[in-house]
């Protein structure tokens, strides 16, 4: 095993069970929103028959890998009112958890540097704020004034005309997040179990009744697939199909930056996003490779691409050394939103299509699949994200939001 | 993968590309035509291994092609056409 596999299991928190052979509920996928999941199933409706399944080690896929970002600033009131509850939901988390997660409000500023992005911030703004989110615009002077190290002329070539400020955007630990949920869950009776993967779906007829593993079959009333980057495998077991590609997207930190840097920062034209860790070292983050691929494998090209694009906004930043970099696997949506849902199939259960927005809506999410599956209905917030809204023709288009291509 | 064997321009890196998606395959399962018809504009096979797709030399001669590549690895097995 590897020293990251011994320290999860080390942490004093969560209750480590072997897997019995039946559960009420079977949760597949061990990152945040599997883990959420079943923290809510055991605090909000007293569920604890689960068993969350990882088939690495919780948090090791994307729950780890993010840039960490909270925000609600999206583009369309679904979207804006799930992401806001979410941040909301985190605000209150340490204290519902028990847990220190490193959590800061600290806003993000979403640059524009044409006509154009203006004008879509101007449309952040107002939806952002009929529907509940605190965003405000900027102009550069202000900008400047809030994050002094910004180079309004952004490299002389993409100028800064002015900038979204949503005054609520936060950071937190990853995994943290993942740890504490999975603490509280187990507290509680919920079984958590690593190194099982799923290899396949029980039936009975249409019915899903049940996953393989490679220790022996477990039945369950429900499964729930809550994987990152494999869903395409497991929800084939199923014959469900899915409308998602999954697509490499990469992360990397830099040294410590020794003065600093209050906010996130974010550029719609550069696609690219900054902020600082609690350790003082500038993760940056852009878009996802342009091809579907399940390789995490750090490229050149992506660090190459992604160092041009954040030191036209931050200068700073060539200062800095490139310390570590990463990537995950995205479940990009073809709507780019989220799916949390019923599938076709009875006892299974999806929420996927998580793209680059997985991480801020860890407690929403978690949240209202909850509440699905252990009463049936789907909350507000989570009400429009159906799977069949493809077929319905009510797709939510949001891709501007997601900060990449 | 850092580069494509466009068969007019030759090995070129693959900025040079814009990716045209995977070729829709719908399975032999899906029967009823307006579900065929939904699953090829929606839904994909979004393999984890060998996939056939399509690349448009954007930045090159503007040629479609249609490649074989392995997601698992991300890397070109053979350019079809």
């Amino acid at each position: 095993m590897s020293p990251l596999n011994d320290y999860v299991e080390t942490l004093p928190a969560i209750r480590w069970h072997e897997p019995k052979r039946s559960y009420d509920v079977v949760i597949v996928g061990g990152g945040g929103h599997g883990l959420s999941t079943a923290y809510y199933l055991a605090a909000r409706h007293g569920i604890t028959n689960v068993a969350v399944l990882e088939a690495d080690y919780i948090a090791s896929g994307n729950t780890g890998r993010n840039t960490t970002i909270i925000r609600a600033n999206y583009g369309i009131p679904e979207a804006v009112r799930f992401y806001q509850h979410s941040l909301e939901l985190y605000q209150g988390l340490e204290d519902e958890l028990g847990a220190s997660l490193l959590h800061q409000t600290k806003g993000i500023f979403w640059v524009a540097h044409t006509e154009m992005a203006m004008r879509t911030e101007r449309a952040r703004c107002q939806m952002n704020t009929a529907c509940g989110a605190r965003t405000v615009m900027v102009t550069p002077a202000e900008l400047k004034e809030l994050v002094p190290q910004v180079d309004l002329t952004g490299g002389g070539r993409y100028p800064v005309l002015g900038a979204s400020h949503h005054l609520d955007g936060a950071t937190a630990r990853h995994d943290r997040v993942a740890w504490a949920f999975a603490a509280g869950a187990t507290a509680r009776g919920t079984h958590v179990v690593q190194h099982t993967p799923v290899t396949g779906l029980l039936r009975d007829g249409d019915r899903v009744v049940g996953v393989e593993t490679p220790g022996g079959p477990i039945s369950a009333g429900v499964v729930l697939s809550a994987v990152g980057g494999r869903v395409a495998q497991i929800a084939a077991h199923a014959r469900v199909r899915l409308p998602v590609r999954t697509h490499p997207l990469h992360a990397f930190v830099t040294d410590d930056y020794a003065q600093g840097f209050g906010p996130i920062l974010a550029s719609t034209e550069l696609a690219c996003y900054v902020s600082q860790t609690e350790r003082g070292q500038m993760l940056i983050g852009a878009e996802f490779d342009s091809q579907p691929s399940y390789s995490r494998q750090s490229s050149f090209a992506a660090l190459r691409g992604y160092s041009y694009k954040i030191t036209r906004l931050l200068p700073f930043l060539r200062d800095l050394r490139i310390l570590r970099t990463w990537a995950g696997i995205c479940d990009i949506s073809a709507d780019y939103s989220p799916i949390m849902s019923e599938t076709d199939v009875p006892g299974f259960l999806v929420t996927t299509g998580w793209g680059t927005w997985g991480f801020k809506a860890i407690p929403a999410g978690g949240e209202g699949m909850a509440e699905l599956i252990a009463t049936g209905r789907r909350n507000d917030y989570i009400a429009p994200f159906t799977l069949d809204r493809f077929g319905l023709d009510h797709v939510l288009a949001d891709q501007g939001s997601a900060g990449t291509r | 993968m850092l580069w494509l064997p466009c068969p007019r321009c030759g090995l070129r890196p693959i900025e040079e590309f814009t990716f045209g998606g995977e070729l829709r395959h719908v399975p032999d399962w899906i029967t009823d035509p307006d579900d065929r018809d939904f699953d090829e504009v929606w839904m994909f096979d979004n393999p984890d291994g060998p996939t056939t797709e399509r690349w448009f030399h954007s930045a090159g001669c503007r040629r479609w092609l249609t490649v074989r590549r392995d997601t698992s690895t991300d890397t070109v097995l053979e350019v079809l056409a």
